[in-house]
């Protein structure tokens, strides 16, 4: 057995080595967080927590669930696929505290001018015009009734 | 220090437990939102797009995006008859408040919005060094901005510039495909703004999502394809000349 008596020092160095292993793993087990590799080389956690960030949009179900009467004017109209939230911004807060957070109405000097002012860029089919030609100034829901635009679908509001 | 047999035995269970420790989870998902189930991409429908700008206004609503700094933007391309390969190209502040009136009728016009492609071989995930950006089991590529070192590289990878430094946190910041949204059931606010309907979410995994069809029957291109980035963000009636 005189061979393992010189070779003791091999011993205890590979003592060293598990015991700096050990080391590592506590080490890591606390610095790595914890849903780190779950899924990937990333933290799991990380998902569920951009998933948690708040929304602004309620999305179109939810106004819908309240303004039928509105919807019911809109979907005979050219307006049926445009979204509420579109043209009225944002509204998440009014979807969820309806008494209490009023939507702001929307000018439709600047709505309507965004999509509808007359430009060579846009596509031929889409329906524009020169705003200043067209009404002079006078608002748009003097003749078009926004939620369902044509002069013969019921004119002011 | 001398290891005998018994102290190795002790040693051994020890070290498998502190193991199972570190590979230990807390997962934190949605309710009744299953990842394996979808993987999104999204659908631009050039012909459809009239330069609003209310997918970038949106956009920054929903996200708090910084101004001057766009998850989503809006470019307007002119190409001349005659060139081709050097098209002029606006975007005023990313076309959020729109496009200048365009009188000269020469030449043809159209609107390219931008996002993030969310590529499901991103080469911004591959340069991370420390495993803040990744795509996520339901294809969406996401910034874990707690963990994220701010030091750019993913910015500098990405072929398509779809990322910046937040100005405030310092970290990466980019398109998350509105992830708080998808996951709960609800479309992306820059596809709910959209007017024309220009912007589709769609859901690859999902076998009755009409993008099946729709790609099918249409001539539809993916930014870059030469990159081989497996961009999803899938752009129909793109002219040659859009780089």
């Amino acid at each position: 057995m005189g061979f393992l008596k010189e070779a003791g020092h091999l011993f205890r160095f590979a003592g060293l080595f598990v015991l700096a292993f050990l080391a590592f793993l506590v080490i890591r087990a606390y610095v790595v967080p914890k849903s780190f590799g779950q899924y990937g080389h990333y933290r799991g956690a990380a998902l569920g927590e951009i998933a948690a960030h708040p929304i602004k949009f309620a999305g179109h179900d939810s106004c819908e669930t309240c303004h039928t009467d509105v919807l019911d004017k809109k979907k005979t109209g050219k307006h049926a696929h445009v979204n509420c939230e579109a043209c009225h911004g944002p509204l998440a807060k009014h979807a969820d505290d309806p008494a209490s957070v009023q939507p702001v109405k929307p000018d439709t000097a600047v709505i309507c001018a965004r999509c509808h002012t007359a430009s060579a860029a846009k596509p031929k089919g889409f329906p524009q015009v020169d705003p200043a030609e067209h009404s002079s100034g006078v608002p748009c829901e003097t003749c078009h009734q926004p939620h369902n635009p044509a002069i013969d679908a019921g004119g002011a509001k | 220090m001398k290891l005998n047999r018994r102290q190795m035995l002790i040693l051994l269970p020890a070290a498998a437990v502190a193991w199972k420790h570190v590979l230990a989870g807390t997962p934190e998902e949605s309710p009744n939102y299953k990842m394996t189930d979808h993987w999104w991409s999204l659908l631009i429908d050039i012909p459809k797009c009239i330069g609003c700008g209310n997918c970038v206004r949106a956009c920054q609503a929903e996200n708090d995006v910084p101004d001057g700094n766009f998850r989503t933007w809006v470019e307007r391309y002119h190409v001349s008859d005659w060139n081709m390969t050097s098209p002029e190209v606006i975007s005023p502040d990313g076309g959020k408040e729109g496009f200048p009136v365009a009188t000269d009728e020469a030449g043809k016009y159209f609107f390219v919005p931008k996002m993030c492609n969310q590529c499901a071989d991103s080469p911004c995930t591959q340069v991370c060094p420390v495993g803040a950006t990744f795509v996520s089991p339901d294809g969406v590529v996401l910034v874990d901005q707690k963990y994220c070192l701010g030091c750019a590289y993913c910015v500098q990878a990405c072929p398509y510039g779809c990322r910046y430094i937040h100005p405030e946190k310092k970290v990466a910041d980019k398109c998350t495909l509105c992830y708080h949204r998808i996951t709960k059931g609800l479309t992306t606010a820059c596809c709910e703004a959209c007017p024309t309907g220009a912007r589709q979410l769609a859901d690859l995994k999902n076998p009755k999502d009409p993008i099946h069809a729709f790609l099918k029957t249409h001539a539809v291109q993916v930014l870059k394809p030469q990159m081989a980035t497996g961009a999803k963000v899938f752009y129909n009636g793109l002219d040659g000349s859009v780089r």
